[in-house]
């Protein structure tokens, strides 16, 4: 080996040494990028709660339990609500990317109504819960219940707040580089929650009510 | 109106918390009015408070660190003082108040010191050693400092108001629960750690993306300094550790606020699984805090000894398998807890594995050093003492990762001088090492090497003769976090552990004394060049200290080592590049205005004020919308002004590298 060579491969890496590289990602690269590895922590602390459910659903401490208390048929209902508000997020995305602000607004706002709905839905789920005497107090159960779906719920209501201000963001500044971008991350993280819910539906409703 | 908060929070029949806190708000006030009497408020404003650079915002990071050291030091020597005397006696520190001075140790040292520095040296030096302008997210970053420094802050204030918990550093329930800890102690501490935890998974994700996303053209994965990997390590723990400390708290407030039932001990909750998700996250935090300093001592230990990083593969491979490998070890925190042999010997040997890539680091730093030119200079001296102390630390580690001697060792003394050993030994020296390298490279003049060498020897000194007699007390039978004890056998340790602390006292006092001297003998300590200590990575490429655009014109790396393969070639002289316009982020208070926010909704949490929780989150939700309605999120620095300052420092190295050639 030359002695070039060696100078120029102090590390002795060899052909890693050949790799190159080009240089800064663009704008939106990088901030995709950096929304998905926020997406995957939050999926560890939802992790966490699934967890605590998993350990905790049969602590009922004589209290209700799961196939007690679910009612399938309106979880069913959240479910193709939250899906379809996910479909309607994707013609949002689509509409900004080709920068349509009539169907923009439309379907951000079927959107934030159908994430409306779900909340509705999962709020007189709860509500009857606690009027019923099961609520998250009465056992370690209803605790990790009420935490894993409140959790969501949480995020649920913190998209459309978001959405909110996305759709007066647009209605004020139009289509502009960072408002798009925003729209992608904003994007990533309601398709997200349904990834989340697919998870919900099935560990918590459906596993639930086989115990 | 305000909660459970009244007059009687405030300690007034507790001398020692409330002097304390009467000096401290009195020297914040002085401070003050200092700051708005010399006209100096626009400035820190402008120039500090809503700045988005990275150096900035790593020095204040570093800042905070340092003055929360002070802090949880004076914690420490209380304890090794109440310890010394409390034999067969109660000491001067009443049960009760002993309790909230090692719980609030434990959490200052961990969260507020030692997180703060590695993660203020990775945001000043990994953009740098990248050879970019800015990480990816410059005001996340700011927004990451500013809650860390609520968080910081939330600590403090339960000193006067209130008090804080006593359960340990890590609250385990269900001595955390509301049944057995009524005050408001924990709720600091959890709202604390909830705020601050959302700032250091912020800086994580921006630093992650910084490293993968951000670097300039030429500079690959395998020819980024040890130290921008060792970033990117402790950074991807960050990520995926720090959601499960905020869940695991979550759940403990809901516990405690809420009547739910996670960890109590009615109603089906499991105390277990706390112990389970907490040591989830805390096994890769002690990572996440050593693998930046393992990645310091390799810069510096490169750097002094005159040659390349020995084993720069297996240092890469290494890091990369710690950060694994951290994940698979937690459950060796309560071997004792009843797991059974089947599991404690999977998670023992686990934990064993894991010091294999830590000795493979050892070895390398050792034949980086064979053969080369050593300089013993401060961060050198650091990065020895580093390297004798951790292994040290190192081998009674793997000595409590077997169970049936963890049996014995458990929470003694024993495991309180394993870990000091380790952090104190590992992380601190590195943070010690990092700013004494890199100070020079953030303010322009270097730090005076005499009292830095005696920071240096009485730390080290003061170390072991603080918590060696520890390891000897552990195996005569003193468990940890005792106000008073009856065995008059412990007494001499006890002893000469209090005069380590007090030897360390004087460590601190040289590194106070190193800074002003420091500081009023600048112009001789200039660093004129950008390159004080001969350094092989691209921040020495750049004067001291840097533009704030760091880079006229942004390098291309062509291998590794890249400044010194640029120095041996003399590419910077030459001829001058074609100097273009930078676009650079705007200043930005989001920051400042959002932690301020959300320090009241902490401390509206902790003292049940529901009103002041709406107020704060509205205004924090307020603050993001105003942020993402500004319509220039970037000013540009002219080709000229560019041109000005870079010429500047070309004429400066040109000086020296004449200067060099004439010897």
């Amino acid at each position: 080996m030359s002695i070039a060579v060696a100078q120029d491969d102090p590390h002795h890496l060899g052909v890693l040494a050949m790799v190159t590289h080009e240089g800064l990602a663009p704008k939106r690269i990088v901030t995709g990028y950096g929304f998905w590895i926020f997406l995957l922590s939050d999926i560890v602390m939802f992790s966490c709660f699934f967890a605590a459910y998993a350990v905790l659903l049969g602590q009922t401490a004589g209290g209700p339990s799961g196939a007690q208390l679910f009612n399938l048929r309106n979880v069913a209902v959240e479910t193709g609500c939250l899906l379809f508000s996910s479909f309607t997020c994707g013609m949002a995305s689509i509409a900004s990317e080709e920068r349509n602000y009539f169907w923009f607004q439309i379907a951000m706002a079927v959107t934030c109504i159908f994430g409306l709905a779900f909340l509705w839905i999962e709020f007189h789920e709860f509500a009857d819960l606690v009027a019923r005497g099961a609520g998250p107090s009465r056992s370690a159960f209803l605790s990790a219940f009420f935490t894993l779906v409140g959790c969501h719920g949480g995020h649920v209501s913190a998209g459309i707040l978001w959405l909110l201000t996305m759709m007066a963001q647009v209605f004020a500044k139009g289509f502009r580089a960072d408002i798009q971008r925003r729209m992608l991350c904003f994007a990533l993280f309601w398709h997200a929650l349904d990834i989340i819910w697919v998870a919900v539906f099935s560990v918590v409703y459906l596993l639930g009510s086989a115990v | 109106m305000f909660g459970k908060l009244s007059w009687s929070a405030v300690p007034f029949d507790q001398p020692i918390p409330l002097l304390t806190g009467a000096v401290v708000i009195a020297a914040i006030l002085a401070v003050l009015l200092w700051v708005v009497v010399r006209g100096h408020l626009p400035y820190l404003w402008r120039e500090w408070i809503t700045s988005v650079d990275h150096k900035r915002i790593g020095v204040m990071y570093t800042l905070l660190a340092s003055v929360m050291l002070l802090r949880g030091f004076a914690d420490a020597i209380m304890m090794r003082a109440q310890q010394a005397l409390a034999f067969q006696s109660n000491g001067f520190l009443p049960p009760e108040h002993y309790n909230q001075i090692f719980s609030a140790h434990g959490t200052i040292m961990i969260f507020f010191v030692a997180m703060p520095f590695v993660i203020g040296l990775m945001n000043l030096v990994v953009p740098l050693q990248l050879g970019v302008r800015d990480v990816a997210f410059p005001t996340l970053n700011s927004v990451g400092f500013w809650l860390t420094a609520t968080g910081a802050l939330l600590v403090n204030v339960s000193l006067v108001v209130g008090e804080f918990a006593r359960t340990g550093w890590l609250p385990y329930p269900p001595l955390s629960e509301l049944t057995y800890s009524p005050g408001v102690g924990v709720d600091y501490y959890t709202w604390s750690l909830e705020i601050s935890g959302v700032g250091t998974l912020v800086a994580g994700i921006n630093l992650v993306v910084t490293v993968l996303k951000i670097r300039t053209r030429g500079m690959t994965y395998m020819r980024m300094p040890i130290f921008c990997w060792t970033t990117l390590a402790a950074n991807l723990l960050i990520v995926a550790a720090f959601p499960i400390l905020t869940a695991t708290l979550a759940m403990l407030i809901l516990d405690r606020y809420l009547g739910f039932h996670f960890f109590t001990n009615e109603a089906g909750g499991n105390v277990m699984m706390f112990m389970n998700l907490i040591w989830a996250w805390g096994h890769p935090e002690v990572y996440i805090l050593v693998l930046p300093a393992f990645g310091v001592f390799s810069e510096v230990v490169s750097t002094f000894s005159g040659k390349p990083l020995f084993g720069y593969r297996s240092m890469v491979l290494a890091t990369m398998a710690i950060c694994v490998i951290s994940f698979t070890v937690w459950l060796h925190h309560f071997f004792t807890m009843g797991a059974g042999p089947d599991v404690n010997a999977i998670f023992g040997i686990a934990s064993m594995i894991i010091a294999v890539p830590t000795g493979v680091k050892i070895y390398n730093w050792l034949f980086t050093m064979f053969g080369g030119r050593i300089r013993f200079t401060t961060p050198m001296l650091w990065a020895i003492g580093f390297m004798v102390t951790f292994i040290i630390g190192g081998l009674t580690g793997v000595l409590v990762a077997v169970p049936p001697a963890d049996f014995l060792l458990h929470n003694s003394l024993f495991l309180v001088a394993h870990f000091h050993n380790v952090i104190i030994g590992g992380v601190l020296f590195g943070a010690f090492a990092g700013y004494t390298y890199w100070f020079p490279k953030a303010f322009g003049f270097r730090l005076h090497e005499g009292w830095g060498k005696g920071a240096f020897w009485c730390w080290l000194i003061g170390f072991y003769v603080a918590f060696f007699p520890l390891y000897a007390v552990g195996f005569l039978g003193m468990t940890r976090r005792m106000q008073h004890y009856d065995v008059a056998a412990w007494t001499p340790w006890l002893h000469i552990a209090s005069v380590g602390a007090v030897i360390i006292l004087a460590g601190i006092i040289c590194q106070i004394m190193q800074l002003v001297v420091s500081i009023r003998e600048r112009e001789s300590l200039r660093d004129l060049t950008g390159d004080p200590w001969d350094g092989r990575s691209l921040e020495w490429s750049v004067s001291s200290p840097p533009p704030v655009f760091n880079f006229a014109v942004m390098p291309d790396v062509t291998g590794e080592d890249a400044y010194w393969s640029i120095k041996r070639r003399a590419q910077e002289q030459a001829r001058e590049p074609d100097y273009k316009p930078i676009e650079l982020p705007r200043n930005s208070p989001t920051g400042f205005v959002c932690a301020f926010f959300a320090t009241f909704v902490g401390f509206a949490m902790i003292w049940h004020i529901w009103w002041m929780v709406i107020l704060g989150l509205i205004g924090a939700y307020a603050t993001f919308v105003v942020f993402a309605w500004r319509d220039h999120d970037e000013y540009e620095i002219p080709a000229d002004e560019v041109a000005r300052v870079d010429r500047a420092n070309r004429a400066a190295r040109r000086d020296l590298v004449t200067a060099a050639g004439s010897i």
